[in-house]
């Protein structure tokens, strides 16, 4: 009796010791965790990383009208920037550089739309030999560079041309265009390359010559890829800071014509933030022009957004 | 005939407008490299520079350069090879990795001085490092982390799928397949990847100003204890480099050469990019064939 008593507790213990086993996690699974934990934590300090930076800039950024009290309006719309003197109207720089971006975008499309049907439909062989390397050297020259070239360049150059300082809207613009050119093409190409193969079949069968075909086919097929293109080009324009800065001749006053000194958000915080002390009115007002900054940031964002759901509705029908 | 003489003008405008292009490019390299070159030397590879007048060598830029570059890669490598083999492995299709995914896009698309000025804020103002090295790598990194983390996403979700399932049914975890199989399969891509970073955040600069200031103490280059306030390693000495030198020369620069001396620098730094946008198609390739064994 005792004995098989003991024998049954035995054979319990050891059944009791299998299930543990059993249950236990092979070392297979406790990597899996491993790499798991080390994965989920790499994302979750990039997702801090934009939390934190939205939170901080927005709460720095609404401070001029919470504690200073400005009234928005006020902000937006005044055109005397003198934070010294308590005068924080940001409208002279919102228009420099919603200015500077539109024009920028308008010189830049047609180049880049014609290099993208250049290396998509005349001569692709030349495009993926020339034009590929010759779209990335240009990406890939320093946002600095290209301001230098600017002033030593394009200022004397509408400086002889036109006359004055030779510092103003135009000059960022030639160095904007010159710096969105490639963004533009390369999704251009992209948005290009995309378009059925049929579509272009069928449209030179019925006879269309190369250029009705690109013209009526194809880029019409594309215009969503297009617009989204020219919208990330106007994101890299609206955010440049160093090279616009360099050309533009950072002067706060509303821009009168296109060859006068003006200045940008971008411009105005780069030569400003760093002259102003911490928690005062012309340091929150700079903080300001860079939540709007940030703002229209998401904006652009957003509209690709949109731009991508609608262009997709159309072709899903 | 009207549509065929349509299609002749078009075909002669687009062709314009890329030559128009490549001379755009032809004439940016050529401006700076003939501007520049005669003035590169040695001495001013080398050189210092008078703090005041901003004219000299560009010895210490040039190294912080490379050293903020080291830094940077040090940092964002680890970081976003993680969140890329999360978003290629781990993620499921839901709405949680849209909203990550939808924040890595605000992030790249953010512009690089607003990610400056939040360094800025956050290690300057409220951390009170001051400008420093390890503030400006962290800035880089952050304008690095999403391009990174999405270019390895990509080259490691292009690897096929059988793959995957030739190390799971292996009885690998999902983990030791991602690392020990895809991972290798992977890394001329990645590789090409982070080169081309590389190259773009050594020509950063607007997101430098800020926070790694734009000062260029002279640094004892015998001394290589990175604790000790003088030595070139210090993270918490301020580190100006040739990007925003070139910035700073032409901007406040008071040097009388400065027109040269900005010539000299932006082909200094021209010619590293060149470089590694060389570099990566080089060893890209060269990868490529190492692992894929095809000639």
């Amino acid at each position: 009796m005792e004995q098989t008593n003991f024998q049954l507790k035995k054979q319990d213990a050891q059944s009791h010791e299998w299930d543990v086993r059993l249950h236990r996690a092979t070392r297979a699974t406790r990597e899996d965790w491993l790499g798991r934990g080390i994965s989920y934590l790499c994302i979750g300090v990039i997702i801090l990383v934009v939390a934190s930076m939205l939170w901080f800039i927005t709460s720095k950024g609404i401070a001029t009208f919470t504690q200073n009290h400005v009234s928005l309006w006020k902000f937006l719309s005044g055109t005397n920037w003198a934070p010294d003197q308590g005068n924080i109207g940001a409208l002279p720089m919102i228009v420099g550089s919603f200015a500077v971006t539109f024009a920028a975008a308008i010189v830049a499309t047609p180049f880049a739309v014609g290099t993208a049907i250049f290396m998509t439909e005349i001569s692709p062989n030349k495009g993926r030999k020339v034009l590929q390397p010759v779209i990335e050297l240009l990406v890939g020259i320093p946002s600095v560079v290209y301001g230098f070239i600017g002033l030593a360049v394009v200022v004397p150059f509408m400086r002889h041309l036109v006359g004055g300082s030779g510092f103003g809207i135009i000059s960022a613009t030639f160095v904007l265009f010159v710096m969105v050119l490639p963004t533009i093409t390369t999704m251009t190409v992209d948005s290009l390359r995309a378009v059925p193969r049929h579509y272009k079949e069928a449209s030179l069968a019925l006879g269309a010559t190369r250029w009705q075909t690109v013209s009526r086919v194809i880029l019409r097929s594309a215009t969503p890829g297009i617009l989204t293109a020219v919208i990330f080009g106007m994101a890299r324009a609206f955010g440049e800071a160093l090279a616009v800065q360099m050309v533009i001749g950072n002067a706060a006053i509303m821009p009168k014509n296109l060859i006068s000194p003006a200045s940008t958000l971008t411009s105005q915080l780069t030569t400003g933030i760093g002259d102003t002390i911490d928690g005062t009115l012309p340091n929150n007002a700079l903080w300001s022009l860079a939540l709007i900054l940030l703002l229209m940031s998401l904006f652009f964002n957003a509209l690709v957004r949109f731009i991508a759901k609608r262009g997709q509705l159309k072709n899903g029908r | 005939m009207g549509a065929k003489r349509t299609d002749f003008i078009a075909t002669v405008i687009i062709n314009l407008i890329v030559a128009a292009v490549v001379g755009i490019l032809i004439f940016l390299l050529a401006y700076i490299l003939i501007a520049g070159l005669p003035h590169v030397s040695w001495s001013f590879l080398t050189g210092t520079t008078d703090a005041f007048s901003g004219a000299g060598g560009i010895g210490v830029q040039l190294f912080n350069s490379f050293y903020l570059l080291v830094l940077t890669m040090l940092i964002s490598i680890p970081i976003s090879l993680g969140a890329g083999i999360y978003l290629a492995e781990y993620a499921k299709d839901n709405w949680r990795t849209s909203l990550i995914r939808s924040a890595i896009e605000v992030l790249s698309s953010l512009p690089s001085v607003v990610v400056g000025l939040f360094g800025f804020l956050l290690f300057v103002v409220k951390f009170k490092i001051g400008f420093s090295v390890i503030s400006g790598a962290i800035a880089l990194t952050f304008f690095n982390l999403p391009l990174l983390t999405r270019n390895i996403e990509e080259s490691l979700s292009a690897v096929p799928r059988n793959q995957r399932e030739a190390g799971l049914s292996l009885g690998l975890s999902k983990w030791k397949t991602e690392i020990g199989i895809i991972l290798p399969v992977a890394l001329p891509g990645i590789v090409t990847g982070i080169v081309l970073s590389a190259g773009r955040v050594f020509g950063e600069a607007a997101a430098l100003i800020y926070t790694a200031g734009q000062s260029a103490p002279v640094t004892n280059f015998a001394d290589w204890n990175p604790m000790d306030a003088a030595s070139p390693l210090n993270p918490f000495r301020p580190a100006e480099t040739l990007a925003v030198h070139i910035w700073k020369v032409n901007t406040e620069g008071l040097a009388s050469n400065a027109s040269q001396l900005s010539a000299a620098a932006s082909a200094v730094l021209i010619i590293a990019v060149l470089l590694f946008n060389l570099g990566a198609r080089v060893l890209g390739n060269f990868l490529y064939r190492r692992v894929t064994a095809s000639k």
